[in-house]
Protein backbone atom coordinates (compact mmCIF):
# COMPACT_ATOMS: atom_id res chain seq x y z
CA UNK A 1 0.00 0.00 0.00
CA UNK A 2 1.18 3.48 -0.83
CA UNK A 3 1.71 6.19 1.78
CA UNK A 4 -1.82 7.18 2.86
CA UNK A 5 -1.11 10.89 2.82
CA UNK A 6 0.24 10.77 -0.72
CA UNK A 7 -2.70 8.71 -1.97
CA UNK A 8 -5.07 11.28 -0.48
CA UNK A 9 -3.15 14.30 -1.77
CA UNK A 10 -2.86 12.87 -5.30
CA UNK A 11 -6.58 12.11 -5.47
CA UNK A 12 -7.50 15.51 -4.02
CA UNK A 13 -5.35 17.23 -6.63
CA UNK A 14 -7.50 15.58 -9.31
CA UNK A 15 -10.57 17.35 -7.85
CA UNK A 16 -9.18 20.77 -8.71
CA UNK A 17 -9.73 22.45 -12.06
CA UNK A 18 -7.60 24.96 -13.89
CA UNK A 19 -8.22 28.54 -12.85
CA UNK A 20 -9.93 27.78 -9.58
CA UNK A 21 -9.35 29.79 -6.40
CA UNK A 22 -8.28 27.28 -3.77
CA UNK A 23 -7.62 27.57 -0.03
CA UNK A 24 -5.50 24.76 1.40
CA UNK A 25 -5.57 23.90 5.09
CA UNK A 26 -2.67 22.55 7.10
CA UNK A 27 -1.45 18.93 6.88
CA UNK A 28 -2.32 16.76 3.87
CA UNK A 29 -3.71 19.66 1.79
CA UNK A 30 -0.27 21.26 1.70
CA UNK A 31 0.96 18.25 -0.31
CA UNK A 32 -1.58 18.86 -3.10
CA UNK A 33 0.38 21.42 -5.19
CA UNK A 34 3.07 18.78 -5.82
CA UNK A 35 0.46 16.59 -7.49
CA UNK A 36 -1.21 19.14 -9.76
CA UNK A 37 -0.66 18.59 -13.47
CA UNK A 38 1.22 21.28 -15.37
CA UNK A 39 -2.03 22.14 -17.17
CA UNK A 40 -3.90 22.65 -13.90
CA UNK A 41 -2.86 26.06 -12.68
CA UNK A 42 -4.90 27.06 -9.67
CA UNK A 43 -4.65 30.22 -7.59
CA UNK A 44 -3.94 29.60 -3.93
CA UNK A 45 -5.67 31.89 -1.45
CA UNK A 46 -4.33 32.08 2.08
CA UNK A 47 -6.59 33.67 4.66
CA UNK A 48 -3.84 35.79 6.21
CA UNK A 49 -4.10 38.01 3.16
CA UNK A 50 -2.67 36.75 -0.13
CA UNK A 51 -4.09 35.44 -3.39
CA UNK A 52 -1.40 33.82 -5.53
CA UNK A 53 0.75 31.88 -3.08
CA UNK A 54 3.81 30.50 -4.87
CA UNK A 55 6.17 27.65 -4.02
CA UNK A 56 8.11 27.44 -0.78
CA UNK A 57 11.15 29.73 -0.89
CA UNK A 58 14.66 28.40 -1.25
CA UNK A 59 17.23 29.55 1.29
CA UNK A 60 18.06 33.19 0.85
CA UNK A 61 14.67 33.88 -0.72
CA UNK A 62 12.81 34.00 2.60
CA UNK A 63 10.86 37.22 3.21
CA UNK A 64 9.79 37.71 6.84
CA UNK A 65 6.68 39.60 5.69
CA UNK A 66 5.48 36.80 3.41
CA UNK A 67 3.88 33.79 5.09
CA UNK A 68 0.87 31.55 4.62
CA UNK A 69 -1.86 30.84 7.16
CA UNK A 70 0.27 28.07 8.69
CA UNK A 71 2.89 30.80 9.34
CA UNK A 72 5.36 29.16 6.96
CA UNK A 73 7.45 31.30 4.60
CA UNK A 74 6.12 31.25 1.06
CA UNK A 75 6.73 33.06 -2.22
CA UNK A 76 4.22 35.03 -4.27
CA UNK A 77 3.31 34.51 -7.92
CA UNK A 78 3.74 37.39 -10.35
CA UNK A 79 -0.07 37.68 -10.29
CA UNK A 80 -0.28 37.84 -6.49
CA UNK A 81 -2.24 40.41 -4.54
CA UNK A 82 -2.30 41.27 -0.85
CA UNK A 83 -5.26 42.38 1.25
CA UNK A 84 -6.33 42.83 4.84
CA UNK A 85 -8.01 40.13 6.93
CA UNK A 86 -11.54 41.55 6.63
CA UNK A 87 -11.30 41.49 2.84
CA UNK A 88 -9.75 38.03 2.94
CA UNK A 89 -12.71 36.66 4.86
CA UNK A 90 -15.18 38.61 2.74
CA UNK A 91 -13.73 36.62 -0.17
CA UNK A 92 -14.32 33.41 1.77
CA UNK A 93 -17.80 34.11 3.18
CA UNK A 94 -18.89 35.82 -0.01
CA UNK A 95 -18.42 32.67 -2.06
CA UNK A 96 -15.47 33.96 -4.08
CA UNK A 97 -13.19 31.10 -3.07
CA UNK A 98 -14.03 28.08 -5.21
CA UNK A 99 -12.61 25.30 -3.09
CA UNK A 100 -11.44 24.78 0.48
CA UNK A 101 -9.43 21.62 1.11
CA UNK A 102 -8.95 20.88 4.78
CA UNK A 103 -8.58 18.14 7.33
CA UNK A 104 -11.21 16.97 9.81
CA UNK A 105 -11.56 15.00 13.02
CA UNK A 106 -15.00 13.70 11.99
CA UNK A 107 -17.40 14.05 9.08
CA UNK A 108 -20.95 12.77 9.43
CA UNK A 109 -23.07 11.11 6.75
CA UNK A 110 -25.02 14.38 6.53
CA UNK A 111 -21.83 16.29 5.68
CA UNK A 112 -21.48 17.84 9.12
CA UNK A 113 -17.85 18.53 9.95
CA UNK A 114 -15.97 18.68 13.24
CA UNK A 115 -12.41 19.90 12.88
CA UNK A 116 -11.67 22.51 15.53
CA UNK A 117 -12.16 21.06 18.98
CA UNK A 118 -11.93 17.82 20.90
CA UNK A 119 -14.21 17.56 23.95
CA UNK A 120 -12.30 17.75 27.19
CA UNK A 121 -9.29 19.28 25.50
CA UNK A 122 -8.44 22.87 24.76
CA UNK A 123 -11.09 24.53 22.61
CA UNK A 124 -9.31 27.81 22.15
CA UNK A 125 -8.29 27.87 18.52
CA UNK A 126 -10.76 28.00 15.68
CA UNK A 127 -8.88 30.23 13.25
CA UNK A 128 -10.54 30.37 9.84
CA UNK A 129 -11.99 26.85 9.87
CA UNK A 130 -15.64 27.86 10.36
CA UNK A 131 -15.46 30.66 7.80
CA UNK A 132 -13.93 28.35 5.19
CA UNK A 133 -16.37 25.46 5.50
CA UNK A 134 -19.36 27.79 5.47
CA UNK A 135 -18.14 30.11 2.73
CA UNK A 136 -16.15 28.13 0.18
CA UNK A 137 -18.22 26.97 -2.79
CA UNK A 138 -16.85 23.40 -2.54
CA UNK A 139 -15.50 21.87 0.63
CA UNK A 140 -13.19 18.90 0.23
CA UNK A 141 -12.06 17.06 3.34
CA UNK A 142 -8.80 15.13 3.19
CA UNK A 143 -8.25 12.79 6.11
CA UNK A 144 -7.12 9.29 6.95
CA UNK A 145 -10.01 6.85 7.33
CA UNK A 146 -9.23 6.14 10.97
CA UNK A 147 -8.09 8.33 13.84
CA UNK A 148 -4.76 7.65 15.54
CA UNK A 149 -6.70 5.57 18.07
CA UNK A 150 -8.32 3.50 15.30
CA UNK A 151 -11.78 5.09 15.34
CA UNK A 152 -13.63 5.79 12.06
CA UNK A 153 -13.64 9.44 11.11
CA UNK A 154 -16.61 9.17 8.77
CA UNK A 155 -19.38 8.71 11.33
CA UNK A 156 -23.15 8.51 11.62
CA UNK A 157 -23.16 11.65 13.78
CA UNK A 158 -20.27 13.84 14.91
CA UNK A 159 -19.54 13.46 18.61
CA UNK A 160 -17.03 16.32 18.56
CA UNK A 161 -18.11 19.98 18.53
CA UNK A 162 -19.33 20.96 15.06
CA UNK A 163 -17.50 23.35 12.80
CA UNK A 164 -20.55 23.55 10.53
CA UNK A 165 -23.55 21.42 9.59
CA UNK A 166 -24.09 19.98 6.10
CA UNK A 167 -21.00 21.71 4.76
CA UNK A 168 -18.81 18.98 3.26
CA UNK A 169 -19.11 18.11 -0.43
CA UNK A 170 -16.34 15.55 -0.85
CA UNK A 171 -14.36 13.37 1.55
CA UNK A 172 -11.13 11.73 0.41
CA UNK A 173 -9.41 9.08 2.53
CA UNK A 174 -6.62 6.67 1.59
CA UNK A 175 -9.33 4.12 0.80
CA UNK A 176 -12.14 6.00 -0.82
CA UNK A 177 -13.89 9.05 -2.17
CA UNK A 178 -17.28 10.00 -0.72
CA UNK A 179 -19.55 12.60 -2.26
CA UNK A 180 -22.56 14.27 -0.72
CA UNK A 181 -25.54 13.42 -2.89
CA UNK A 182 -29.04 14.52 -1.90
CA UNK A 183 -27.80 15.44 1.53
CA UNK A 184 -25.97 12.21 2.29
CA UNK A 185 -22.40 11.02 1.88
CA UNK A 186 -22.13 8.23 -0.67
CA UNK A 187 -19.08 6.07 -1.39
CA UNK A 188 -18.35 6.78 -5.05
CA UNK A 189 -14.81 5.57 -5.65
CA UNK A 190 -12.31 3.11 -4.22
CA UNK A 191 -8.63 4.01 -3.97
CA UNK A 192 -5.38 2.10 -3.75
CA UNK A 193 -6.89 -1.40 -3.96
CA UNK A 194 -9.44 -0.97 -1.16
CA UNK A 195 -12.72 -2.94 -1.34
CA UNK A 196 -16.20 -1.81 -0.37
CA UNK A 197 -15.91 -4.07 2.67
CA UNK A 198 -12.62 -2.42 3.66
CA UNK A 199 -14.34 0.95 3.53
CA UNK A 200 -17.36 -0.35 5.42
CA UNK A 201 -15.11 -1.60 8.23
CA UNK A 202 -13.52 1.81 8.63
CA UNK A 203 -16.73 3.83 8.42
CA UNK A 204 -19.13 4.54 11.27
CA UNK A 205 -22.87 3.98 10.78
CA UNK A 206 -24.41 2.52 7.67
CA UNK A 207 -22.37 3.12 4.53
CA UNK A 208 -24.19 4.30 1.41
CA UNK A 209 -22.55 2.93 -1.73
CA UNK A 210 -23.00 4.36 -5.21
CA UNK A 211 -24.75 2.05 -7.65
CA UNK A 212 -21.73 1.99 -9.94
CA UNK A 213 -19.67 0.30 -7.24
CA UNK A 214 -22.16 -2.50 -6.50
CA UNK B 1 -5.31 66.45 13.57
CA UNK B 2 -2.12 65.26 11.88
CA UNK B 3 -0.39 62.37 13.60
CA UNK B 4 2.57 63.19 15.81
CA UNK B 5 5.89 61.38 15.76
CA UNK B 6 6.68 60.48 19.36
CA UNK B 7 9.06 58.40 21.46
CA UNK B 8 8.14 54.91 22.63
CA UNK B 9 7.73 56.22 26.17
CA UNK B 10 5.35 58.96 25.13
CA UNK B 11 3.35 56.52 23.03
CA UNK B 12 3.07 54.12 25.96
CA UNK B 13 1.89 56.87 28.30
CA UNK B 14 -1.46 56.54 26.50
CA UNK B 15 -1.94 52.95 27.68
CA UNK B 16 -3.73 52.81 31.04
CA UNK B 17 -4.85 50.19 33.52
CA UNK B 18 -8.02 48.44 32.35
CA UNK B 19 -7.66 49.51 28.71
CA UNK B 20 -8.73 47.45 25.74
CA UNK B 21 -5.74 47.14 23.41
CA UNK B 22 -6.24 46.25 19.75
CA UNK B 23 -3.08 44.73 18.34
CA UNK B 24 -2.25 43.92 14.69
CA UNK B 25 -0.33 40.93 13.43
CA UNK B 26 -0.87 37.35 12.30
CA UNK B 27 1.27 35.46 14.74
CA UNK B 28 4.20 37.86 15.03
CA UNK B 29 4.19 38.85 11.35
CA UNK B 30 3.01 42.42 11.16
CA UNK B 31 2.90 42.76 14.95
CA UNK B 32 4.21 46.05 16.41
CA UNK B 33 7.12 44.37 18.19
CA UNK B 34 8.92 47.50 19.44
CA UNK B 35 5.72 48.82 21.01
CA UNK B 36 4.94 45.44 22.56
CA UNK B 37 8.48 44.99 23.89
CA UNK B 38 8.38 48.46 25.41
CA UNK B 39 4.91 47.86 26.83
CA UNK B 40 6.27 44.80 28.62
CA UNK B 41 9.50 46.42 29.78
CA UNK B 42 8.64 50.06 30.43
CA UNK B 43 4.92 50.34 31.18
CA UNK B 44 3.00 49.12 34.21
CA UNK B 45 -0.47 49.17 32.66
CA UNK B 46 -2.38 46.12 33.82
CA UNK B 47 -5.83 44.51 33.78
CA UNK B 48 -5.67 44.81 30.02
CA UNK B 49 -8.10 43.33 27.53
CA UNK B 50 -6.20 42.39 24.39
CA UNK B 51 -7.82 41.99 21.01
CA UNK B 52 -5.48 40.20 18.67
CA UNK B 53 -5.69 37.20 16.37
CA UNK B 54 -3.13 35.43 18.59
CA UNK B 55 -1.84 36.16 22.08
CA UNK B 56 1.73 36.35 20.76
CA UNK B 57 4.10 33.48 21.29
CA UNK B 58 5.55 32.26 24.60
CA UNK B 59 7.31 35.28 26.11
CA UNK B 60 7.18 37.24 22.85
CA UNK B 61 4.90 40.03 21.72
CA UNK B 62 1.68 39.91 23.75
CA UNK B 63 3.07 36.69 25.24
CA UNK B 64 5.46 38.81 27.33
CA UNK B 65 2.56 40.77 28.85
CA UNK B 66 0.76 37.51 29.50
CA UNK B 67 3.75 36.18 31.48
CA UNK B 68 3.70 39.32 33.58
CA UNK B 69 0.05 38.71 34.50
CA UNK B 70 -1.08 42.00 32.98
CA UNK B 71 -3.71 40.58 30.65
CA UNK B 72 -7.18 40.08 32.13
CA UNK B 73 -9.13 39.09 29.02
CA UNK B 74 -8.27 38.00 25.50
CA UNK B 75 -10.40 38.23 22.36
CA UNK B 76 -8.86 36.12 19.62
CA UNK B 77 -9.44 33.46 16.99
CA UNK B 78 -6.44 31.34 17.85
CA UNK B 79 -5.13 31.26 21.42
CA UNK B 80 -3.60 27.89 20.58
CA UNK B 81 -0.48 29.35 18.97
CA UNK B 82 0.68 30.36 22.47
CA UNK B 83 0.39 27.35 24.81
CA UNK B 84 0.91 29.69 27.77
CA UNK B 85 -2.25 31.58 26.79
CA UNK B 86 -4.18 28.32 26.64
CA UNK B 87 -2.84 27.38 30.07
CA UNK B 88 -3.76 30.81 31.46
CA UNK B 89 -7.35 30.43 30.24
CA UNK B 90 -7.62 26.89 31.57
CA UNK B 91 -6.31 27.92 34.98
CA UNK B 92 -8.65 30.91 35.12
CA UNK B 93 -5.83 33.46 35.16
CA UNK B 94 -7.36 35.15 32.11
CA UNK B 95 -10.77 34.94 30.48
CA UNK B 96 -11.20 34.36 26.78
CA UNK B 97 -13.57 35.18 23.96
CA UNK B 98 -13.00 32.94 20.94
CA UNK B 99 -14.31 34.08 17.57
CA UNK B 100 -14.02 32.61 14.07
CA UNK B 101 -11.24 34.51 12.36
CA UNK B 102 -13.46 36.14 9.75
CA UNK B 103 -15.96 37.17 12.40
CA UNK B 104 -13.14 38.57 14.51
CA UNK B 105 -11.87 40.64 11.56
CA UNK B 106 -15.33 41.83 10.56
CA UNK B 107 -16.24 42.77 14.14
CA UNK B 108 -13.24 45.09 14.29
CA UNK B 109 -14.07 46.47 10.86
CA UNK B 110 -17.63 47.07 12.07
CA UNK B 111 -16.29 48.77 15.19
CA UNK B 112 -14.28 51.17 13.10
CA UNK B 113 -17.08 51.69 10.62
CA UNK B 114 -19.73 52.78 13.11
CA UNK B 115 -21.95 49.72 12.73
CA UNK B 116 -24.05 48.14 15.45
CA UNK B 117 -23.20 44.60 14.37
CA UNK B 118 -23.81 42.12 11.59
CA UNK B 119 -25.35 38.72 10.92
CA UNK B 120 -23.11 35.93 9.65
CA UNK B 121 -23.79 32.27 8.91
CA UNK B 122 -20.33 31.41 10.23
CA UNK B 123 -20.55 29.68 13.59
CA UNK B 124 -24.35 29.56 13.58
CA UNK B 125 -25.58 26.44 15.34
CA UNK B 126 -22.15 25.74 16.87
CA UNK B 127 -20.75 26.14 20.37
CA UNK B 128 -19.36 29.54 19.39
CA UNK B 129 -22.89 30.91 18.90
CA UNK B 130 -23.88 30.07 22.49
CA UNK B 131 -25.58 33.03 24.12
CA UNK B 132 -25.82 35.01 20.89
CA UNK B 133 -28.97 35.92 18.98
CA UNK B 134 -29.50 33.59 16.02
CA UNK B 135 -32.15 33.92 13.35
CA UNK B 136 -32.89 32.55 9.95
CA UNK B 137 -32.22 35.05 7.18
CA UNK B 138 -32.44 34.19 3.48
CA UNK B 139 -33.00 30.57 4.41
CA UNK B 140 -29.83 30.26 6.48
CA UNK B 141 -29.32 30.31 10.21
CA UNK B 142 -27.18 33.34 11.06
CA UNK B 143 -25.68 34.68 14.25
CA UNK B 144 -25.61 38.31 15.36
CA UNK B 145 -22.08 39.49 16.02
CA UNK B 146 -21.39 42.77 17.76
CA UNK B 147 -18.65 45.25 16.86
CA UNK B 148 -15.33 45.46 18.69
CA UNK B 149 -13.66 48.74 19.63
CA UNK B 150 -10.70 49.54 21.80
CA UNK B 151 -9.05 52.32 23.77
CA UNK B 152 -5.71 51.99 22.03
CA UNK B 153 -4.72 50.31 18.76
CA UNK B 154 -1.12 49.19 18.26
CA UNK B 155 -0.33 48.55 14.61
CA UNK B 156 2.72 48.00 12.46
CA UNK B 157 3.22 49.49 9.00
CA UNK B 158 6.22 49.22 6.71
CA UNK B 159 6.16 52.93 5.93
CA UNK B 160 4.42 56.07 7.10
CA UNK B 161 4.60 59.67 6.03
CA UNK B 162 4.80 62.46 8.57
CA UNK B 163 1.02 62.97 8.54
CA UNK B 164 0.36 59.34 9.43
CA UNK B 165 -0.57 57.84 6.07
CA UNK B 166 0.38 54.15 6.31
CA UNK B 167 1.52 51.60 3.77
CA UNK B 168 1.85 47.95 4.72
CA UNK B 169 4.02 45.27 3.15
CA UNK B 170 2.84 41.88 1.86
CA UNK B 171 1.17 39.64 4.45
CA UNK B 172 2.32 41.91 7.29
CA UNK B 173 -0.84 43.90 6.49
CA UNK B 174 -3.33 41.35 7.93
CA UNK B 175 -5.35 42.87 10.80
CA UNK B 176 -3.42 46.14 11.04
CA UNK B 177 -5.63 48.31 8.80
CA UNK B 178 -8.70 47.12 10.72
CA UNK B 179 -7.24 47.71 14.16
CA UNK B 180 -6.15 51.20 13.08
CA UNK B 181 -9.80 52.20 12.53
CA UNK B 182 -11.35 50.92 15.73
CA UNK B 183 -9.66 52.54 18.73
CA UNK B 184 -9.81 55.91 20.44
CA UNK B 185 -6.04 56.31 19.98
CA UNK B 186 -4.14 54.60 17.18
CA UNK B 187 -0.39 54.23 17.57
CA UNK B 188 1.50 53.12 14.47
CA UNK B 189 4.96 51.61 14.73
CA UNK B 190 6.60 52.06 11.36
CA UNK B 191 9.64 50.64 9.64
CA UNK B 192 10.44 53.94 7.96
CA UNK B 193 9.16 57.50 8.14
CA UNK B 194 9.11 59.39 4.84
CA UNK B 195 8.17 62.92 3.81
CA UNK B 196 4.58 63.74 2.87
CA UNK B 197 4.16 63.17 -0.86
CA UNK B 198 6.70 60.39 -1.18
CA UNK B 199 4.20 57.56 -0.65
CA UNK B 200 2.23 56.68 -3.77
CA UNK B 201 -1.28 57.95 -2.93
CA UNK B 202 -2.68 54.80 -4.59
CA UNK B 203 -0.68 52.65 -2.19
CA UNK B 204 -1.79 54.26 1.07
CA UNK B 205 -3.75 51.53 2.84
CA UNK B 206 -4.57 53.50 5.99
CA UNK B 207 -5.27 57.20 5.40
CA UNK B 208 -3.82 59.46 8.08
CA UNK B 209 -7.15 60.39 9.68
CA UNK B 210 -7.04 57.04 11.51
CA UNK B 211 -3.57 57.54 12.99
CA UNK B 212 -2.74 59.58 16.10
CA UNK B 213 0.84 58.74 17.02
CA UNK B 214 3.80 57.36 15.09
CA UNK B 215 6.79 55.56 16.56
CA UNK B 216 9.72 54.54 14.39
CA UNK B 217 10.69 50.91 14.92
CA UNK B 218 13.80 50.25 17.02
CA UNK B 219 16.91 49.15 15.16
Amino acid sequence: MADARLVIARRAAAELRAGEIVNLGIGIPTLIPDHLGTDTEVFLHSENGILGVGPRPVDGEIDADLIDAAKRPVTALASASYFDSAQSFAMIRGGHVDVAVLGALQVSHAGDIANWAVPGRDVLGVGGAMDLVVGARRVIVTMTALSSSGEPKVVARCSYPLTAAAAVDVVITEQAVFRRREGRLVLTELLDGASVDDVRRSTGGELAVALELL
Amino acid sequence: MPARVVSLDEALSHVHDGDTILCGGFGLVGAPMSLLDALAERSTARDLTVVSNNIGEPGRGLGALLRQGRIRHGISSYFTSNPEAVAAVNSGTITATLLPQGTFAEAIRAGGAGLGGFYTPVGAGTALAAGKEQRELDGRLQVLERPIRGDVALVYADRADELGNLSYRKTARNFNPLMATAATITIAEVGALVPVGSLDAEAIHTPHLYVDLIVVRDG
